[in-house]
């Protein structure tokens, strides 16, 4: 199950240390470096008209008081963006017949969801802007919304793109056969409708970009609060017509990301062309109304799902229908349909079953996009199945641990491949259950359930078994077409002083991508964890790569570091062996000093080799090569994604008078193969199961029937915070992908996959008392009191 | 849109003399014309917490009020409290417990923290959960803030001279 023994295994490797980030110290002195805090000399603000109807033809445009107004420096509509803007299309060729109309910066003959942009106006500053924009004058003239995922799809709907014949994005369907033949003779059917609210990312700093464009260079500097700024950098020349290569995105801090800062905005595809337009840095931070508008949500399903089961219990088959709405065209350049199409192949992924079959249809409407955010489509496979899995324990009389344990692929059964098409190469959920049983003393949380079930308090146990898809190969989305990179590069330099640059593609969102990338140069190099820097996130700095998203940080990003370092150790060694007469493979290098490799005698500091190198190569030995800088990249290879697995468990106490429900506790256990920094890891790990947690009980963009967002502020929508939420547990299981030296998998997403069903199961569990059950999130207490009687 | 009036404030022990539209909001005034960016806005209506400050020693929302309401008074943000140092042992516990991840929230966490911890001796980790039921944090799962929270309370009881004795080692 493990690699052979690696120098990273040493007792004083720096991975696996619990390392503090070094760069958290200025964030806790309120020095952090956000794009809201840049300031750019003669720099401008932008503000939006946004329409007021989901569906409405736009008529006519009337800026002139607006125009008037002190401080305005320009007003631009959808044409005038348009005339330098090519248009987008968010569609892959991977997704077979999948359409979506093409997208502009503004609205342009119509408004096709509340809050999209439709013209904008820069000032001198942010305020100034929000006066000119309450004296333009739009007349609309409203059409009929498309809202309901049922009606989108009738004949008789209106079409929200003039350019297609309905309202369906993408349908696809997996089956492998026979499998109305073996749920008509099955022991035991299970079935359900499960509903999955949308919700949306809320990071704590909106989204944030300056575009700063000059014209006398035809430079375009961008500074932008993204994951992904190398994917800016390209969609940004492409779009706009500026060379790629004077077109410089730089991420500095990002105050949250979570996936949702790594699509094509339309406001920020206008603020470039404004700056362009004007030759002057302007700058646009949504505030949190407009991020609710026009961030892309999330979720929205309907999945109506069934579990065939023989007598004993052991899971035959699946059936699933999945139906979801992403708003009126697919989000670029990753398109809508990830999620879904992720939902219908992660559905019982755990189970050892081989018989499924599942329907996706993807939908429009006019709401905001929708899109990949943290843990896309994996809390719904995760809660369809886990919740029909608990069901059917019910139905045969056995333990939710039971039935698990019964239907598993053992962990010795790997590698294997799952019904949809998906290969896994090691997983190990029978191990993370054991762990979970010991971990959360299981049976006498039973037992006190029991208890107390006897006084009237109504407690809950629900457990979620996960599969999480991470370190994404160009499967994902490079062989549709998405100029979107799998790959990373990095520079690592040692400087004249013998400390250590890395420059690395992977970016930093406050999970802590550059201390691992240190521990691991640190570490693979031989130096010191304090000799090295770590920079990230400036296009101009770093080599091309596909930065942060799909959990991809550690496991690629880890990987090329990694790579890179050992090619530069390499290097020095060589140098050392020349200045030293001596076989570089007979060297090592420990805490920036050459030592014997046998015995640790110190031989020479890395300091000085860089001393002789960079200011004494006359007196380097002839032929010694010092190339104390080195760029490489590395592409996954192997597995097209390495999948990861865990196990959540939930505690809850549910009042049946109020329907509010108190979360007691809640653990993970999760295998992202090798951990690189402990510390670092459970607390993103729990920071997902909260995001989790707000989906399975608070969160939800509610919409009214004529497409109206009606919560959109942070007193509306409800995220969670600290009083309501349990102290969280975090147990591992280490199963190292073989794919990579580091054999480190992503686990970002792993808390948010699971949490919300581990919650919906340990609610229904409550529930079990009185005969009733939900299958909606979010569990509201308005709909806990209506599952319970209480109309 | 009217004219600008002087405002006369203490900022981090500082006085200021500045002038101020009165509709910009103290978080403005703080973060555009005192250039303090630490003081964060993430909901402008007073939810989020990420724009606490200390208005006359107590937390306010810099959201909420006007810059020329707070003519007079006293303000200390992020930064005069960090360059004071007394949050440090705050922001030590946050930084080894890894109790932040993007940071945004960061500054008016502390600022809560430092609050409780100089209101209440030995909070319990569900006071010190109810004490910050004014500020979100979307990164982490508010189990490493409360624990470093919980470490600062109980170091801060520690006998006097076994302080000392910690800080005569190297």
């Amino acid at each position: 199950m493990n690699n052979p023994l690696h120098a990273f295994d040493r007792p004083n490797s720096y991975i696996g240390r619990s390392v503090a980030r070094p760069n958290a110290k200025r964030l806790l002195a309120g020095r952090g470096r956000y794009i809201t805090d840049l300031v750019l000399p003669r720099m401008l603000h932008a503000a939006f008209v946004r329409s007021p109807h989901a569906h409405a033809r736009i008529v006519s445009i009337d800026a002139t008081r607006a125009k008037a107004l002190p401080g305005v420096r320009l007003v631009a509509t959808g044409d005038d963006l348009a005339k330098i803007c090519k248009p987008w299309v968010g569609t892959l060729a991977h997704f077979k017949g999948m359409k979506s109309p093409e997208q502009w910066p503004l609205a342009l003959d119509k408004a096709i969801w509340a809050g999209q942009a439709v013209v904008a106006v820069v000032a001198d500053t942010r305020a100034q802007a929000e006066d000119a924009i309450e004296e333009i004058a739009v007349t609309f003239e409203e059409l009929s919304p498309v809202i309901d995922i049922d009606d989108a799809r009738a004949p008789e709907s209106p079409v929200i793109a003039s350019t297609m014949d309905g309202n369906v994005c993408f349908t696809t369907k997996l089956d492998t056969g026979g499998i109305d033949e073996i749920f008509a003779s099955a022991e035991h059917v299970v079935e359900g409708e499960f509903l999955f609210g949308r919700h949306t990312a809320v990071t704590m700093e909106p989204r944030a970009i300056i575009a700063d464009y000059n014209p006398s260079e035809d430079q375009l500097t961008v500074h932008h609060a993204t994951q992904t700024p190398y994917q800016f950098q390209d969609l940004y020349s492409r779009h706009y017509g500026v060379p790629e290569a004077n077109v410089r995105v730089i991420a500095p801090d990002i105050g949250g990301s979570f996936g949702m800062k790594l699509h094509v905005y339309h406001e920020d595809m206008a603020v470039v062309g404004l700056s362009i337009i004007l030759g002057r840095p302007v700058k646009f931070v949504a505030d949190r109304l407009e991020s609710f508008l026009s961030d892309i949500h999330a979720r929205d399903h309907r999945v109506r799902a069934r579990l065939a089961m023989d007598e004993e219990g052991t899971i035959l088959a699946m059936d699933v229908d999945d139906v979801t709405a992403i708003g009126p065209f697919s989000s670029f350049p990753r398109t809508s349909v990830v999620e879904g199409n992720q939902v219908v192949r992660l559905i019982g992924a755990p189970y050892k079953f081989q018989n499924y079959r599942a329907d996706l249809s993807v939908v429009f409407q006019n709401k905001v996009q929708t899109s990949q955010y943290r843990a896309v489509g994996h809390p719904v496979a995760c809660a369809v199945t886990e919740r029909l899995v608990d069901m059917a324990a019910s139905r045969v009389g056995l333990d939710p641990f039971e039935i698990r344990e019964k239907n598993f692929i053992p962990d010795s059964a790997y590698p294997c491949a799952s019904p949809t098409g998906y290969k896994f190469e090691a997983l190990s959920h029978e191990a993370c259950l054991a762990q979970l049983k010991s971990l959360m003393n299981y049976d006498s949380l039973r037992a006190e359930q029991a208890e107390l079930l006897k006084k009237g308090i109504h407690r809950g146990i629900g457990i979620a078994t996960f599969v999480e898809i991470t370190n994404p190969s160009p499967a994902f989305y490079g062989v549709g077409g998405a100029r979107i990179s799998a790959q990373d590069g990095a520079i690592i330099k040692v400087m004249p002083s013998g400390e250590v640059q890395c420059l690395i593609s992977v970016t930093e969102v406050g999970q802590g991508t550059e201390t691992i990338i240190g521990q691991i140069v640190a570490a693979t190099l031989g130096v010191k964890y304090e000799s090295v820097k770590v920079v990230t996130g400036d296009t101009e700095m770093t080599p091309h790569g596909g930065a942060t998203w799909g959990c991809r940080g550690a496991g690629i990003g880890g990987e090329t570091a990694l790579q890179t370092a050992k090619r530069l150790k390499e290097n020095v060694l060589r140098v050392a062996a020349a200045l030293l007469q001596e076989k570089s493979e007979r060297l090592d290098m420990r805490d920036g000093i050459v030592v014997d490799t046998d015995g640790g005698q110190e031989r020479l500091a890395l300091a000085e080799i860089a001393r002789i190198a960079y200011f004494r190569s006359d007196t380097l030995p002839p032929g010694a090569d010092a190339q104390l800088t080195v760029a490489h990249h590395y592409a996954p290879q192997g597995y097209p994604f390495a999948f990861t697995n865990g196990v959540q468990a939930c505690h809850i106490e549910l009042d049946a008078e109020t329907g509010f429900v108190k979360i007691l506790k809640h653990w993970a256990i999760e295998d992202c193969g090798r951990v690189i920094n402990p510390l670092l890891v459970d607390e993103q790990v729990r920071g997902g199961v909260v995001q989790g947690l707000g989906a399975a009980f608070f969160e939800e963009c509610v919409y009214d029937d004529t497409g109206q967002l009606m919560n959109g502020s942070l007193a509306d929508y409800l995220v969670p915070m600290a009083f309501e939420m349990p102290d969280i547990d975090v147990g591992h299981v280490d199963t190292p992908t073989r794919d990579t030296e580091l054999g480190a998998k992503g686990a970002g997403e792993a808390g948010t996959a699971a949490a919300s069903a581990a919650a919906l199961n340990a609610v229904n569990d409550a529930l079990r008392f009185f005969n009733t059950s939900v299958s909606q999130i979010p569990m509201t207490p308005e709909r806990l009191l209506r599952a319970l009687g209480h109309s | 849109m009217s004219e600008k009036l002087p405002i006369s404030m203490r900022i981090n022990g500082e006085p200021t003399d500045s002038y101020a539209a009165p509709r910009e909001t103290l978080a403005d005034f703080l973060r555009g014309d005192v250039q303090l960016t630490g003081t964060h806005l993430g909901c402008e209506m007073g939810a989020c917490g990420a724009c606490l400050v200390l208005l006359d020693g107590l937390p306010v929302h810099a959201c909420l009020m006007f810059a020329v309401q707070a003519d007079g008074a006293n303000i200390e943000t992020i930064e005069g409290l960090s360059d004071r140092g007394v949050i440090a042992d705050i922001q030590k516990a946050f930084h080894e417990r890894n109790a932040l991840q993007c940071g945004f929230c960061t500054p008016g966490i502390l600022i809560a923290a430092h609050h409780l911890l100089r209101t209440m001796q030995n909070p319990s980790r569900e006071v010190i959960r109810d004490a910050l039921s004014g500020n979100y944090c979307r990164c982490t799962g508010y189990v490493a803030i409360v624990d470093a929270i919980e470490e600062v309370s109980t170091s801060r009881r520690e006998p006097v001279v076994a302080r000392l004795i910690e800080k005569a080692e190297p």
